[in-house]
């Protein structure tokens, strides 16, 4: 459900609730990106990063 | 949902069953499974697995011979108004995909057939095993396809239905005084199948809210209750009857709770 | 044959051995597969679920799975963000058993649903007051970070790791680990207690319904403390049988022991709360709608004795052997333990599911009874079987193990 759908009521409920949802899939997904383009650029320098 | 029915008239359907008169013929369920295109199967032997919106239990008073007496319920589905916008319906309040939902207009609890997905957790929640879930999809005897009603989409398996007071009668009732100028609805215009098919009269339908209606008066009864009423469900439907252990056998009471 | 895809330094039965042992599973997966295929095919009458029991087994399954799962996050939460580095030796192997859980909780619901194909409706049309859109939104989040936690155990795979670009992204994954840890934890807290408040809400239900804090009922916070206090004891089980089986010790008693203590804790701390609930609700809240506490307990098979089971046998006698010292020092006692820490939050998910739907509400309604058919065993023993040739796999192929090279030298 997004905020432009017609079911969509302007109230705590659903700021909280899809907020939430949107925030962890943000998240999720920049972490992803983060470590893929960061893997790239270490592959693309080779560069050996500290061990984990 | 959004509240785009606030300048609408608003109703709020309900049904009073005089228990007194009701003398458990079936005629109820028969003309709801007619009107509203129930599904069957050929052997309808397990009760637990056959949809009847409209139901008729039979409760005793527990005594022996001579004194058993014996009180048949029609039990629809309940209309439940819940309480506030925090505690709807235990129904409405559950469904995941917001398939059952309380119509503004009329307080009608519908269900939305192509929008459940049938995880049944709606059913789970009410304690009047008012919802029914298609196990399988409807067959329908040869040539009866003709014969069932245009108003009402049949439902296919995998799916909970359950009764909607007759919605499509409404809408049809609305149609008509639109056709001829008017705002509101006749009580005589919307009845539901079962309160027309009652052939001792003792299921009565109309706004609640409306003191014209029948249904207002019989409600505001000393010898009206609902079924269940301290869970807090809030029917729309009421029951009448002059008997003590009739309306104290449809809910739970404690041993040191006084006799009404 | 496949000795290049083994980690180095450890030593693993034959090829054809493996395979065997695969192709043994492969014989009840498709038993599974098929039941699967009929309850899609021919619809849900092919289970012994009806009207009187919308939910069943596989509903208990799912509640189950979920709570014995949470030791992926709940492992995670102790590792990543309490940094009590000892569990780093666990921690991996409980992911495994995470992804396994909720993927099994997935596909059980995905067959249990009426209308497969419309389980996106929760999403699109979500309803944001029900427990089950929360639970069902927390469920696919965090069944996402456990992959994301996978991913990099599969990427040390000796072959994968070849590959430059996989090792550096494994490495980035392990440093972004904490971050992905405290996504999955927030999910985690959040889809265990509305669990908990699938039943709790049902204010139609009085056996289920309690009263709460704010729009959480007190079975909220139950099945979060119940599924952290389960989630680790299972990742225990599961571990000593991945030992008898290999017949290799994978990991150090200690690490065992201190996952054991917080576990054991957790589930005191659950079972005097529960036994606080409980008084409250059978002197409070049933009373209140004119219900006898006892009569819930009229129908056979459900007396008082499902009470004493589940709280007392399987929650008060786990919790003595998992605090004290010597209990969870004697690996026989800890497993015993372990074992009637997770029989009893299974059996306490079946009782909130299905004794719940059984107790009639209406007074002249009649007492049903349900139990599972073979299309419902089948088909809920299929991730058992399925999990069990992951697990395999990635014991074979990856080092989920830290402490096995140390505790078995060549």
């Amino acid at each position: 459900m997004f905020p432009f759908c017609f079911e969509w009521v302007n109230d705590a409920a659903h700021f909280v609730f899809m907020g939430s949802l949107y925030t962890v899939l943000g998240l999720v997904f920049v972490l992803l990106n983060y470590c893929g383009i960061r893997a790239f650029l270490d592959y693309l320098y080779e560069r050996e990063v500290e061990d984990k | 949902m959004k509240d785009i029915h606030s300048e609408q008239k608003t109703y709020k359907f309900g049904m009073v069953i005089d228990l007194d008169k009701c003398t458990g013929c079936g005629a109820c369920m028969v003309a709801c499974m007619a009107e509203n295109n129930v599904s069957f199967r050929a052997d309808e032997t397990d009760k637990l697995r056959s949809i009847t919106w409209m139901r008729v239990y039979k409760m005793t008073n527990g005594l022996p011979f001579p004194d058993t007496e014996v009180c048949y319920i029609p039990r629809p589905c309940m209309h439940c108004e819940g309480s506030g916008h925090h505690r709807p319906a235990p129904c409405i309040a559950v469904c995941p995909a917001t398939a059952t939902d309380r119509d503004h207009e009329t307080g009608i609890v519908s269900q939305i057939y192509t929008r459940c997905f049938g995880c049944r957790y709606c059913m789970a929640a009410c304690p009047y095993h008012a919802r029914y879930f298609n196990w399988w999809d409807p067959k329908w005897p040869k040539g009866m396809e003709k014969y069932l009603n245009p108003d009402v989409s049949p439902r296919m398996r995998g799916v909970v239905e359950k009764c909607s007071f007759c919605y499509h009668r409404f809408q049809r009732a609305k149609n008509k005084a639109y056709a001829e100028g008017r705002r509101e609805i006749r009580e005589d215009e919307y009845q539901t199948a079962c309160a027309q098919a009652c052939p001792a009269g003792a299921i009565t339908f109309g706004d609640l809210n409306n003191p014209q209606h029948a249904v207002y008066k019989l409600k505001n009864s000393p010898n009206a209750f609902r079924i269940l009423e301290k869970l807090g469900t809030n029917p729309k439907v009421y029951y009448l009857s002059t008997k003590e252990w009739v309306r104290r056998g449809v809910d739970h009471y404690l041993e040191e709770e006084a006799q009404d | 044959m496949d000795s290049a895809l083994i980690p180095e330094g450890v030593k693993r039965c034959s090829f054809k051995k493996f395979a065997i042992w695969i192709g043994v599973l492969t014989i009840p997966t498709l038993w599974g597969i098929y039941a699967a295929l009929l309850c899609w095919g021919k619809a849900l009458n092919q289970t012994n679920l009806n009207d009187n029991f919308p939910f069943g087994f596989w509903i208990v399954a799912d509640l189950g799975v979920i709570a014995l799962g949470a030791g992926a996050f709940f492992t995670g939460f102790l590792r990543y963000i309490l940094k009590i580095e000892e569990l780093k030796n666990i921690v991996n192997f409980a992911v495994v058993i995470g992804v396994i859980c909720y993927a099994s909780a997935l596909g059980i619901l995905g067959i249990d649903v009426g209308q497969p194909l419309r389980g996106w409706f929760i999403f699109w049309h979500a309803n944001v007051h029900s427990m089950l859109t929360e639970v069902a939104f927390c469920i696919t989040c965090y069944f996402m970070v456990l992959c994301i936690e996978y991913v990099p155990l599969v990427l040390e795979n000796r072959r994968i790791d070849a590959y430059r670009f996989f090792h550096f992204l494994s490495h980035r994954f392990h440093q972004a680990m904490p971050a992905i840890a405290a996504i999955g934890v927030f999910l985690s807290f959040f889809h265990q207690g509305s669990l908990g408040g699938v039943p709790g809400v049902l204010y139609g239900r009085p056996f289920a319904y309690r009263s709460g804090f704010l729009v959480w009922p007190w079975t909220f916070f139950l099945f979060i403390l119940s599924a952290i206090a389960c989630g680790p004891c299972f990742t225990l089980l599961i571990t000593w049988i991945t030992e008898k089986i290999t017949r290799k010790q994978l990991v150090k008693k200690s690490v065992k022991e201190t996952l054991a203590k917080i576990a054991g804790w957790l589930l005191a701390s659950y079972i005097v709360l529960k036994i606080i609930d409980t008084i409250y609700w059978a002197s409070s809240t049933a009373p209140r709608v004119g219900i006898n506490f006892k009569s819930f307990y009229a129908n056979q098979p459900y007396g008082i004795w499902v009470l004493i089971t589940e709280v007392g046998i399987l929650g008060i006698i786990p919790a003595i052997i998992l605090i004290t010292k010597q209990g969870r020092s004697n690996s026989a006692l800890l497993i015993l333990a372990s074992f009637l820490n997770c029989a009893g939050i299974f059996m306490n998910r079946w009782i909130m599911t299905v004794q719940t739907l059984a107790v009639p509400v209406m007074p002249f309604d009649k007492f049903a009874s349900y139990h599972p058919n073979w299309q419902e065993w089948a088909t809920t023993l299929l991730p058992v079987w399925i999990g069990a040739m992951v697990i395999s796999l990635s014991y074979r192929y990856l080092p989920i193990f830290p402490q096995e090279r140390e505790l078995n030298p060549a």
